[in-house]
């Protein structure tokens, strides 16, 4: 009985020294299974997990470049950049952003359009995008903020360059604006290649010259790597490459003249636009009404935006480039060129007006403005006292086509190429373009009312400046452009814009167009439908003005303005140069429901004139014309189209 | 005086496993050290649990092992209470029901167990010496796996799986048949789906994160990838104390406690490694021989139980920080911060002790 106790302890102790070395055996394997692990990790797979960590630990971040400044010809700022503090927040850190929020409006001032601004960017931002919540923080909500911040993670102040624009309303089209970078934006971006040098940029410019010279505004983004820790947050600098800024823009605008012509305007809507003939440059691009650029810059709030972009004035259309409008009267001029030049016409002819004109064999009477008409008219008094009568007949013998052919020579319907984005074309109308666009033959009738600039003929205020801009420098062609000069950021050096040195042939013959600037010379002599504003003017002006119709009139219906809505009031234009004999200054202006050029839109030339070539500010106050519907509508002959 | 003092210290005390246990320890308050980032209340909170555990060595090494045998069973059946008590009425931390609140402090039964489970099991063994049969295996299988099924619950499935390998080993050692074995191999493979079906959805997500870390790179994966960079990154030198960017720069989660290899690989590297590797080698060979040497079943089994336990702690943690075990709660031992694990380690390297310097005693 012991002995078989002691045998089956003996045996026990041999099972287990067995199976403790078959554990020690185990232990081994495992140690070497976990050597092989490390040395797998922390020699063959080195330099890989080195890498790795150091991905881990550097990062780099882009060091956005400073936006370029724009400034006026005289180097008065029209856009700048400024530093504020901005508390941004990261939704996607968040639980409830807008729990955080209302906590947030507790410890500093968050209010609605505030709100309204965050929830349009947060819709559509991805939400691991840092986004302002408020911009602009005082020194004191920084730093309430700052005793605050464990409450709010996932919030950040920054400091953040700003855009402003000091002039706000003033120039705004031409100005455009910056805005918040969005899908669009980011695929053209990509497209140009871009990527990289975006990185860390939040604004891109949107219209405009900001959006024109986007790529001179932005600058070369920097970079600088530095150490991070799991938490993203910066430790120390590793290196640094700095970013080189945007260079600054000198536009052709003189700041003065275009806030004397957005003045002018008053309350009428319409555009207008100055041109220096000689070189193209633009000297004053209006269209009213405006808006405040400003608006747009840290992401415009849905109920500022529904204003701008539901308002019937449409303050966001620029109309200076994208109205396209009957040009009226101010078109005979070149109707009037156009047949010296293909001969159509002599100057002398002349033709006794009865107050209409006929075409054979149809009962329809073409009226003239003037009832009973002008007498006996020949070219040049045609364009002095505007009639009617004789364009219709010019045109007529004309034909559509051969106006077609030299409407375009003035660079009618066809875009000027200015050097912002969104120009329309207009509209110089021919056989052709009526069989594609209607499937219809082009009729005598449709000729007849082309002669006076109705119809089918459309032309924006930049056509209308441009064509008159072209009749001022001896008929050479004229490239519009808003940006004179290109600062280096670097080296401070100015570059003027290289405009297309095409020294074409003159598109019409210097006599011809010495003829034409004589007769409209005279539009502001006694006579002349320009008189009244162009009273007393120390320089010689040549000009045109015009009205035309909003809305169709039946035959026999008569333009009575107090029987019509104000909208259907027609839109009175004009066109003019000055000095006449060394022009410096060519303006094409259209007052929307301004009715006549003679007295709403001419003014407004006589005081950018004024200013731009004697230096004279006009009077305070009394300067703008206010379409007031009581007050009685011009009724001297001379200021009538 | 001095050499009293050190006789009445070293009293018991096993000479060679003391030395390799200080060397670790000293290595792992460097590392903690370097893991809370240079601040020196964490190391001196380590050096304090030190101390603590260093007196519960001390104390079970006096300590006979036929008086721990006789305790075997009532810590056992009072830490089942206890366990009890925390389903029952357990505070609930970290979504895991662990803690007991005794109102004046509160404990984790679960540690208790630890040493209680591989010595009530060795008591059970040394009682049944003589002829030992499939019975009583499965009587002793019962005795584990309530307390382990009980751990499991809570959820803590790192303490649950060495309380298991402990009890394991000592059934093992004790000398279950290899038919038996296979057989229960077999019916594990065999329930593997049913023991998926019941796991909690982080444990799942462990398993799932450990086959394919990438899949989940800034959840459950971050942990491993991180400690892979980490380690990987360290190179056969390692960046140098202090200078794991990984480390240092909070990429490591959990660094100063169950992934505080992956501090210790980036900064003393391949070599560290090996080190460390050969430090706990000799303390298992230690513990082996005093396993192989001792004079009891009780004492072999529970000697040899608390080696394999404490192999079992450096190999599942060092597998899983470096990425080829799962992520479960076991600290890396001697190194870790923290307390309770360094105590019932230690209070378990003091039973070891108390077996090596016994045993003389109860041969005769």
């Amino acid at each position: 009985m012991i002995g078989q106790a002691m045998r089956d302890q003996q045996r026990e102790l041999t099972v287990f020294r067995n199976r403790l070395m078959l554990l020690g055996l185990a232990i081994l394997v495992a140690f070497g299974v976990l050597l092989a692990r490390f040395t797998w990790l922390q020699v063959v797979q080195q330099s890989y997990y080195h890498t790795l960590a150091e991905q881990n630990r550097i990062s780099v971040v882009p060091v956005v470049p400073n936006r370029g400044l724009i400034l006026d010809r005289n180097g008065l700022v029209l856009a700048a950049n400024y530093s504020a503090y901005t508390l941004e927040v990261t939704p996607s850190k968040v639980a409830s952003v807008e729990r955080a929020i209302d906590e947030l409006a507790r410890v500093i001032d968050v209010s609605a359009r505030d709100r309204r601004r965050f929830r349009k960017l947060a819709e559509e931002s991805k939400n691991f995008e840092s986004l302002p919540i408020r911009t602009r923080l005082t020194e004191e909500e920084v730093a309430r903020f700052a005793v605050n911040r464990y409450r709010f993670p996932g919030f950040e102040i920054k400091a953040r360059p700003f855009r402003s624009y000091p002039q706000g309303e003033v120039a705004s089209h031409a100005i455009g604006y910056i805005g918040r970078i969005n899908d669009a934006d980011v695929k053209r971006i990509d497209a140009a290649g871009l990527t990289t040098n975006y990185k860390g940029t939040d604004h891109i410019g949107k219209l405009g010259i900001e959006g024109a010279y986007e790529k001179e505004l932005h600058g070369i983004t920097g970079s600088e790597q530095v150490e991070i820790d799991a938490g993203g947050r910066a430790i120390r600098s590793l290196s640094r490459n700095e970013p080189v800024s945007g260079n600054n823009l000198v536009m052709t605008l003189d700041l003065k003249l275009q806030k004397i012509a957005e003045q002018a305007f008053g309350d009428y809507k319409g555009a207008l636009v100055a041109i220096d003939p000689r070189n193209g440059e633009v000297l004053a691009l209006v269209s009213q009404p405006g808006f405040d650029p400003n608006l747009f810059v840290d992401g415009i709030d849905p109920q500022s935006w529904d204003a701008l972009n539901n308002s019937p004035d449409k303050p966001l259309n620029n109309r200076a480039l994208r109205g396209q409008y009957p040009p009226g009267s101010t078109i005979k001029p070149f109707m009037a060129l156009a047949a010296l030049e293909s001969k159509k016409r002599n100057p002398e002819y002349a033709i006794s007006d009865p107050g209409y004109f006929t075409l054979a064999g149809v009962a329809h009477r073409y009226g003239d403005w003037k009832k009973g008409g002008h007498g006996m008219v020949n070219m040049h008094k045609a364009i002095e006292v505007s009639c009617d009568t004789y364009f219709y007949g010019l045109a007529n013998e004309m034909g559509i086509d051969l106006i077609h052919n030299y409407m375009t020579r003035f660079g009618f319907g066809s875009r000027t190429g200015i050097d912002i984005d969104g120009e329309l074309p207009g509209l110089a109308p021919s056989q052709e373009w009526k069989m594609q666009r209607f499937h219809q033959k082009w009729y005598a009738g449709d000729t007849v009312s082309v002669g006076i600039g109705q119809g089918y003929m459309l032309a924006t205020p930049l056509q209308l400046a441009t064509a008159t801009a072209i009749l001022a420098n001896g008929g050479r062609p004229v490239h519009p452009h808003l940006l004179e000069a290109v600062q280096d950021a670097k080296t401070r050096e100015m570059h003027p814009v290289q405009m297309p040195q095409d020294d074409a042939q003159p598109v019409v013959k210097r006599e011809n167009l010495d003829f034409i600037r004589a007769a409209m010379i005279d539009v502001t002599k006694p006579g002349g439908t320009a008189v009244v504003a162009f009273s007393n003017a120390p320089y010689a002006v040549a000009a045109k003005t015009g009205s035309a119709q909003v809305v169709g009139m039946k035959q026999g219906e008569k333009y009575d303005e107090r029987r019509m809505k104000k909208e259907h009031w027609d839109n009175a234009l004009f066109i003019a140069f000055a000095p006449a004999d060394d022009p410096k200054i060519a303006v094409g202006i259209m007052v929307e429901n301004g009715q006549h050029g003679g007295s709403t839109a001419a003014p407004i030339a006589r005081q950018m004139f004024d200013y731009y070539l004697l230096g004279k500010e006009p009077a305070p106050k009394k300067a703008a014309p206010k379409p007031d519907e009581s007050t009685p509508p011009d009724t001297a002959e001379e200021e009538h189209d | 005086m001095i050499s009293r003092a050190f006789d009445f210290l070293s009293r018991r005390i096993d000479g060679p496993l003391a030395a390799a246990l200080a060397l670790t320890i000293s290595l792992g308050l460097a590392v903690v050290y370097s893991a809370s980032a240079g601040s020196m209340d964490r190391t001196f909170g380590q050096v304090r649990n030190l101390a603590i555990a260093a007196v519960a060595l001390w104390i079970f090494a006096q300590i006979h092992p036929r008086v721990l045998m006789q305790v075997a069973l009532p810590t056992y059946l009072a830490g089942l209470a206890l366990l009890v008590g925390v389903a029952l009425f357990g505070e609930i931390r970290n979504g895991a029901r662990r803690w007991l609140n005794l109102g004046f402090t509160t404990i984790q039964p679960s540690e208790v167990m630890k040493i209680a489970v591989p010595l009530v099991l060795a008591w059970y063994f040394h009682r049944r010496e003589e002829g030992l049969r499939l019975r009583d295996f499965l009587l002793a299988a019962v005795l584990l796996v309530i307390p382990v099924g009980l751990i499991a619950r809570q959820p803590d499935l790192g303490t649950a799986l060495l309380i298991f390998a402990s009890g394991f080993f000592v059934i093992f050692l004790a000398g279950l048949s290899w038919k038996v074995l296979g057989t229960l191999v077999a019916l594990g493979g065999a329930a593997l789906p049913f023991v998926w079906s019941v796991m909690h959805d982080y444990q799942r997500q462990r398993i799932l994160t450990l086959l394919d870390p990438s899949q989940d790179p800034l959840g459950a994966g971050y942990h491993i990838i991180q400690s892979t960079i980490a380690i990987g990154s360290g190179g056969i030198l390692g960046k140098g104390w202090l200078n794991g960017t990984q480390a240092q720069l909070d990429f490591v989660p959990e660094r100063s406690t169950d992934f505080i290899l992956a501090v210790f690989g980036e900064e003393f590297g391949l070599v560290g490694n090996v080190i460390l590797m050969v430090l706990y080698l000799l303390i298992i060979a230690r513990g082996m021989m005093i396993t192989a040497n001792a004079s009891t079943v009780f004492s072999r089994l529970a000697a040899g139980a608390i080696t394999l336990t404490f192999f079992t702690y450096a190999v599942v943690n060092m597998g899983m920080v470096s990425g080829i075990l799962p992520v479960v709660g076991v600290p890396l031992p001697m190194v870790s911060y923290g307390g309770t694990a360094l105590l019932s380690m230690l209070a378990g390297f003091g039973i070891l002790m108390s077996i090596s310097t016994h045993k003389q005693l109860v041969a005769s």
